[in-house]
């Protein structure tokens, strides 16, 4: 067994390639070492101080639809350097590895109670689930096979925003998913968002902020822009909660927070009222 | 000219601003003002007049002249107030079946406390999501600085145009160069690897028409023009075509 892999910190991102082979966490909330098993146990919230782990795509995926009922679609589709930018390539290929994904988002149908539905979850491993092309078609060929068969669109979003590296094709990724989301919608089709920590930027700025119904995550950051980015151009420091979940309903821009243990009975409970 | 060139001279304070636009294309235009929610954002210029003979609503985003000015105009970055007051009036402008022109300026969507607390994400999403529908022809066109996000909200438009002067970016090039490279230093590298500029837009199909800077009196009677063959078609072709022309980037 690799020795460096045997105690890791669980920070926000405490399921890259490392984590399943270690038998320990640390956790960074309360700093307390914790047992894997235990931490899974409890859907990757520390059992000791509450703390909310980050979580892979895939497991979100499992941790809210029933068992073998997720069929992925897009599964193959990967990023080009189309721009050319420097080192984008080797981020890249450091994204795959890290996350053992293709890209920043899993997406596919599945059944949550039996209510069939299309999924999407971005996975923070890859580029801190930046929004490049290949994220931006597979969400809108989501959104519109969706829309093509009547299912409602269950989304879990991660996101730092729009991914540079890929220009203006990645700003205007916002604009196809939105336009894809408005078609879904046209058709009297359900959308559940559900926004986890963080959910930035261009992300926040489309998508995540069109569900019919929008659930977040206890202490999830939301907002437009970064934190520093505010604390830097305004020289004035920034309430405790801001941008946090608990601060965002306040505001009025989510509908509930749902604890993990909650979020699928929710989902269910959600997709039978509208019935679909 | 170097693309970090463009980039500076697209923000030089000797430009001119959306209300200069508004003024030698849009002689009658008359300002309406407000959200009808919470408040009137003064980076965001709005109203309806007549591009030639075409009644038109009209958005703005404004940066100011003076420092005065800018410092009213809170220098072009808009608050979710402004986006929300556009979409009133772009909604208004689809109930009159009357073409909407928006002259699009900012560095980006305002950066704050209020401005985050009062939705500013909210309120871009809102845009995209609308004008995605908006049985009416939208041309954008940017006039100087096309930042991110804060642009973007005025541009989910039948056809974006961009002054052969004028940038279009995901990310200012001195954030992105701080970002990756930690060094503000490298902001001219970051910009030409952006592909920031119209010609460079244009050739990636990202905008429909490279505009000349200094031909304001014809780019007023082309865009009269364009907005006339957009008026032409039924609503639902429009939208149609409205999607291919999202639908189709990236991949």
């Amino acid at each position: 067994m690799d020795l460096k892999n045997l105690f890791l910190k669980a920070g926000n991102a405490p399921e890259g390639s490392g984590f399943l082979k270690s038998r320990f966490v640390n956790c960074r909330g309360c700093g307390k070492k914790l047992a894997v098993a235990r931490v899974r146990k409890n859907m990757f919230v520390c059992p000791e101080c509450g703390r909310y782990m980050a979580v892979r795509a895939r497991r979100r995926i499992l941790m809210l639809t029933d068992r073998r009922s997720f069929t992925e679609l897009d599964r193959e589709m990967e990023s080009r350097n189309v721009l050319s930018f420097p080192e984008y390539e080797e981020k890249l290929a450091a994204a795959r590895e890290k996350s053992r994904e293709r890209e920043g988002v899993v997406c596919g149908v599945a059944a949550i109670d039996g209510h069939r539905c299309a999924v999407f979850a971005m996975d923070a491993n890859f580029m801190m689930g930046s929004m490049g092309a290949v994220v931006g078609e597979k969400i809108t060929r989501l959104f519109e096979y969706a829309t093509a068969h009547h299912l409602p669109v269950l989304g879990v979003t991660v996101s730092g925003g729009a991914r540079m590296q890929e220009g203006m094709y990645s700003l205007l990724q916002m604009s196809k998913v939105s336009a894809a989301v408005r078609r879904h919608s046209n058709g009297g089709n359900l959308y559940i968002v559900l926004l986890t920590d963080p959910t930035t930027g261009g992300v926040d700025a489309s998508f995540a902020m069109q569900g019919d119904i929008t659930l977040a995550e206890p202490g999830a950051r939301i907002g437009f822009a970064g934190p520093r980015v505010i604390e830097k151009s305004l020289k004035q420091e920034l309430p405790k909660d801001f941008q946090r979940a608990e601060r965002v309903l306040d505001c009025g821009f989510v509908d509930a927070i749902v604890p993990r243990s909650e979020q699928k009975a929710c989902i269910a409970k959600l997709l039978a009222l509208h019935g679909m | 000219m170097e693309d970090y060139e463009i980039v500076k001279g697209a923000r030089g304070d000797r430009r001119y601003t959306a209300t200069d636009y508004i003024r030698k294309m849009i002689p009658d235009f008359m300002e309406l003002h407000g959200d009808r929610l919470c408040g009137d954002d003064r980076a965001v210029v709005a109203g309806i007049g007549t591009l030639g003979k075409t009644p038109v609503t009209v958005i703005g985003i404004e940066k100011g002249k003076t420092t005065a000015e800018r410092i009213r105009r809170n220098f072009g970055n808009a608050h979710p107030e402004g986006y929300r007051k556009s979409l009133r009036l772009m909604k208004q402008a689809a109930k009159f079946h009357r073409p909407i022109v928006c002259f699009v300026d900012t560095a980006g969507a305002f950066c704050g406390v209020d401005a985050e607390e009062h939705g500013q994400g909210r309120a871009i999403a809102d845009n995209l999501y609308e004008m995605a529908d908006l049985p009416t022809p939208i041309l954008s066109l940017i006039i100087g600085e096309g930042g991110s996000g804060g642009a973007l909200a005025l541009c989910h438009s039948d056809r974006i145009w961009m002054l052969s002067d004028a940038y279009f970016s995901v990310v200012s090039p001195e954030s992105c160069a701080n970002i990756l490279w930690k060094s503000t230093e490298k902001a001219a590298e970051a910009a030409s690897a952006l592909a920031l500029t119209a010609p460079k837009l244009y050739r990636m199909g990202l905008i429909d028409r490279v505009c000349p800077a200094d031909e304001k009196r014809k780019l007023a009677a082309e865009m009269e023009e364009e907005l006339r063959l957009l008026s032409e078609l039924p609503t639902a072709e429009l939208l149609d075509a409205r999607y291919r022309r999202f639908r189709k980037v990236g991949y």
